[in-house]
């Protein structure tokens, strides 16, 4: 009888559900980033691209090694190597293709402004200690993303004519994938009841009040709220673009299952 | 072409860290960054990933006054002769060895 079984099914679905909603979004995140690794427009700059992809893709391993754990059918591995397209829980915003420098800061800055305040509400809600444990550890290096995507967003938009432009142009073609951030479904308030997950619509003014106020200082037009915005992902439906990204982070583990490193 | 598009590298910056608490600070490499803030974040990603300090210092390395490999002769030979300069004539106190 392992520990988790004391715990009623539906909390212990509830926290796996959350465990793998945020390791979904921050291993694609950073899958995305490590295409960056010897692309990095200066050598500091790759490494620092580096650095936080692997930050990501530490954290996804942390939360799905804890999923695994509860789940106990599974190890962590499956969660990024065997799953398809459908399964996959991450909203779409991060699994766009990587763009040019300004694409990638400028997501690198809404998602790390918005991991920031969904993290610091979480550690205040979470009762479970494993898992509020892992999210302060995570804080401290989302605390840093956030310092350097957000200086990078003022030299982009307060630099040269062309740097302002493509940086404006990024956050004007990612906006609409911004609403899924704070999109709240039905597995969503299972976990908020059970003090697993924020209420992450609440989190959205002062998310936006850092966007707004970094972008005016960046001399940068903060995008229009009302118009289309894109929904689904989290629940399966993806864009195109996940598919030919799994196929290429999954293909190794899929075609020699028993491989190790030696 | 002009000289603007010709000097397009970012500029170049020393990296100084510290070990420990009150341990002085070590030249580590250097850096390019376009200003303050990046070469302190370059920095951190480029020296300071695996536990290596707690504190950071950049400098701008054109800066720095450095001697020239001509001023070695009268700069440092001069030392080479004066063993006396080194402590190792002088008995410590006791009261120092004691408290060592």
């Amino acid at each position: 009888m392992s520990t988790f079984d004391t715990i009623p099914q539906t909390e212990k679905e509830a926290l796996v559900e959350t465990l793998l909603r945020l390791a979904d979004d921050r291993l694609i995140h950073g899958h995305r980033l490590s295409e960056w690794t010897g692309h990095g427009p200066e050598l500091e700059e790759d490494l620092a691209l580096a650095n936080v992809a692997l930050d990501m893709i530490g954290h996804a391993a942390s939360l799905y090694s804890y999923a695994a754990e509860i789940e106990g059918k599974n190890d962590e591995d499956y969660y990024a190597y065997f799953r398809d397209d459908i399964d996959f829980k991450n909203i779409a915003l991060l699994e766009l293709p990587r763009g040019d420098f300004s694409f990638t800061i400028a997501r690198q800055f809404i998602f790390s402004a918005y991991s920031y305040f969904l993290y610091t509400d979480l550690i205040n809600t979470v009762d479970d200690e494993q898992f509020k444990g892992m999210l302060q550890k995570h804080l401290k290096e989302i605390k840093y993303h956030l310092r350097h995507s957000r200086e990078w967003v003022l030299r982009l938009g307060d630099g040269t004519e062309e740097s302002h432009k493509r940086i404006q142009d990024a956050f004007d073609e990612i906006w609409m994938y911004t609403g899924e951030l704070f999109d709240m479904d039905e597995a969503d308030e299972a976990a908020v009841k059970h003090n697993l997950f924020s209420d992450v619509k609440s989190l959205k003014p002062k998310w936006k009040k850092i966007i707004d106020e970094t972008l005016e200082e960046a001399t940068l037009k903060v995008p229009d709220d009302e118009q289309y915005m894109f929904s689904g992902a989290r629940q399966g439906r993806h864009t195109e673009h996940l598919g030919p990204l799994l196929a290429q982070m999954q293909f190794l583990r899929r075609s020699y299952p028993d491989a190790e490193w030696k | 072409m002009s000289e603007r598009s010709n000097n397009t590298e970012w500029p170049l910056w020393e990296v100084f860290y510290q070990p420990k608490d009150g341990k002085p600070y070590e030249h580590a490499g250097n850096v390019h960054a376009p200003d303050a803030e990046m070469a302190l974040q370059n920095a951190r990603d480029t020296y300071a990933r695996r536990n290596e300090g707690i504190g950071i210092w950049v400098v701008p390395s054109d800066q720095i006054t450095a001697s020239t490999p001509e001023d070695q002769g009268p700069f440092f030979d001069p030392a080479n002769d004066k063993p006396y300069r080194h402590p190792q004539f002088y008995s410590v106190p006791r009261a120092v060895k004691k408290r060592k």
